[in-house]
């Protein structure tokens, strides 16, 4: 978009001044070139979230953003419930508490390659994957409700995960607040045979082997060192948060109303959080986030299974897992005064620094490991937080490269067959049961990951760590 | 099967499925087809009778409710569907979808929607008389 309708304010700082029915500014972090290939319809949106009640300081908005539903995606908004601060369905979106996971496997690229190829089919095998997967477990309304205030802690307690994990979860593993009686039967029944199962889009599994260390230091506190292979998965809360955003968009772009609020986008669709529809959709969405931990514990049991198939001494611990699409309650300091806030992350990924003390005792020294996946042919990366975060965007990060092209016109430029031919020269093995899948999910569909991550350390929102290449990527 | 009618519209990270029809009920049928596209293009059979129906306050709304009441269909039924009859009286909404299961290795499904959204949502008719409805899915 033209780089014109903002006021730089530094390389990487980018804001629109309030005006019309904005309440703050819009502030995009990118350098000139990520802004320039931005849908003008990032800037719309952004705009747009500065007009809703109780928002706080400002709309940010991350280098890897892209034209999104009401918010954009890489959207970062802050709401104070004592100005009337709302909570929005849309500012979370339908996979509630999307999220990466990284275990570190004590394996070096070397102990893998030679046996890549059956471990990308055993893992494709074991780990359900695409519309039409099933998943291995049923759950019964009773375990149902205990998932969804258990989270991880339940998916451990069930033998599908490992109790030292917990910590190295956002939360710890178990969101407080849920409320399984606020979640819909038809949430549940979409959910009753989906745990285990990793989804499809943009979900992945990779296993990764590191390439480049950027911080000696953080690389040793996160025990990442060159050539170490680690897996990242990449999923959600499947059916039944998708259910939970489907059912409450529609009941806030009707509470939005009741409550005076008016909407210059639909999908922006909103209720005040001290209200009985904010609460209620809090609760259901708070359970969702415990359903999303426990599938990725549950998916990382799996791996581990497999792993320990093939690899007799191989141990995977948990580096971390953390969620970016969430509305979570945070404390932060604003004008030197700490305030109770909902911060709404859309595609934005927590990204607190040094110092934190919900972060495990091995971390808190150095900051969160910040998890961004790149696509399937290109790189991701391990960066950390870092404390100037805090004032830049309520401690918020990038999510992933963010796409540069429609699925739409990736599927006509790419033959999925050819590009896994592709990778397969260049030692990458994908496993996906869908070519047009692969095709709409090409690299070249995504932007420069290293150009996201580069901008958002310039920044300040967060420091590159570790660069990962894949070796295997499972796609649904 | 239904005449063909419909059409795919780029979104940054998902798509826009948009039907055409002499109805709003016309256009509804075709914008479902545009849906099982989104998801394969291989013929799907229509064999297995579904029945659903919705309530909004609005055509758009409904357009919406309806869309989502086959992703809800296809998501715990595991299935796919290649035949649309809906009826409009009013606010209510009743259809019927017709399809299978889905068959990973011959329907080779590229994603898996998640729900149907209000982003570039309108049901509209044309000067000439024809309906339209669209709307981006989330996939």
């Amino acid at each position: 978009m033209d780089t014109n309708r903002f006021t730089r304010v530094d390389d990487t700082t980018w804001r629109v001044e309030p005006h019309g029915a904005m309440r703050v500014p819009a502030i995009i972090y990118a350098d000139e070139q990520l802004i320039g290939d931005m849908d003008d319809k990032v800037h719309e949106q952004a705009t747009n979230v500065a007009t809703l009640p109780g928002i706080v300081q400002a709309s940010y908005v991350m280098p890897d953003a892209h034209w999104g539903y009401g918010f954009p995606i890489g959207g970062v908004a802050a709401f104070d419930p004592d100005k009337g601060g709302i909570v929005s369905a849309g500012g979370v979106g339908f996979d509630i508490s999307c999220g990466v996971r990284t275990m570190l496997t004590g394996l070096k690229a070397s102990d893998v390659v030679p046996l890549q190829r059956s471990l990308a089919d055993s893992l494709y095998r074991q780990i359900p994957a695409g519309l039409g997967s099933r998943g291995a477990i049923t759950l019964d309304p009773i375990d149902m409700d205990a998932m969804l205030v258990g989270g991880a802690a339940w998916a451990v307690e069930q033998g599908w995960g490992e109790a030292r994990d917990l910590e190295r979860i956002e939360e710890n593993g178990k969101m407080t607040g849920a409320r399984p009686d606020y979640v819909s039967e038809r949430a549940k029944e979409r959910q009753r045979r989906e745990m285990g199962t990793l989804g499809s889009g943009n979900h992945y599994l990779e296993v990764q082997a590191i390439t480049e260390i950027f911080d000696a230091k953080v690389a040793e506190a996160f025990e990442l060192s060159i050539d170490d292979v680690v897996v990242t998965i990449h999923c959600g809360s499947r059916g039944l948060g998708h259910q939970i955003g489907t059912e409450f968009l529609k009941e806030m772009a009707v509470a939005a109303k009741v409550s005076g609020i008016d909407l210059v986008d639909r999908e922006l669709a909103c209720a005040p959080i001290n209200s009985e529809v904010g609460q209620r959709y809090l609760g259901a969405m708070r359970a969702a986030i415990n359903c999303a931990l426990a599938n990725r514990e549950i998916l990382g049991h799996y791996t581990r299974r497999v792993f320990a198939h093939f690899f007799r001494k191989c141990d995977l611990a948990l580096l971390f897992d953390v969620s970016h699409n969430t509305c979570k309650v945070e404390q932060h300091a604003i004008d030197g005064r700490q305030r109770e806030l909902f911060v709404h992350r859309k595609g934005a990924t927590r990204a607190f620094g040094p110092g934190q003390l919900s972060l495990p005792d091995a971390l808190r020294c150095v900051g969160q490991p910040v998890l961004i996946g790149g696509s399937m042919g290109t790189c991701s990366y391990i960066l950390v937080g870092e404390a100037t975060a805090e004032n830049k965007a309520f401690a918020s990060a990038c999510h992933g490269a963010g796409r540069a092209l429609s699925r739409h016109a990736a599927f006509k430029q790419w033959s999925g067959r050819k590009v896994v031919d592709e990778l397969a020269e260049r030692g990458i093995l994908i496993k996906s049961p869908s070519m047009r899948g692969v095709a709409e999910e090409a690299p070249g569909a995504y932007k420069d990951v290293s150009a996201v991550v580069a901008a958002a350390e310039k920044a300040g929102l967060a420091r590159r760590v570790a660069r990962l290449r894949p070796l295997i990527c499972i796609k649904g | 099967m239904n005449r063909v009618a419909w059409e795919h519209f780029p979104h940054a990270a998902d798509v826009g499925v948009r039907g055409f029809g002499a109805t709003p009920a016309e256009a509804f049928e075709q914008a479902a087809l545009a849906l099982t596209a989104v998801v394969t293009h291989t013929e799907v059979k229509a064999v297995i009778p579904v029945e659903v129906s919705c309530e909004a306050p609005d055509l758009e709304l409904l357009f919406v409710d309806w869309l989502n009441a086959i992703i809800y269909e296809m998501a715990i039924r595991k299935m796919l569907f290649a035949r649309f009859a809906v009826t409009i009286e009013g606010t209510r909404l009743n259809g019927l979808l017709w399809g299978e299961c889905v068959d990973v290795t011959r329907h080779a499904p590229a994603c898996e929607p998640k729900g149907a959204t209000y982003t570039a949502l309108k049901v509209e008719q044309n000067a000439e008389g024809q309906w339209s409805a669209g709307c981006v899915v989330d996939v």
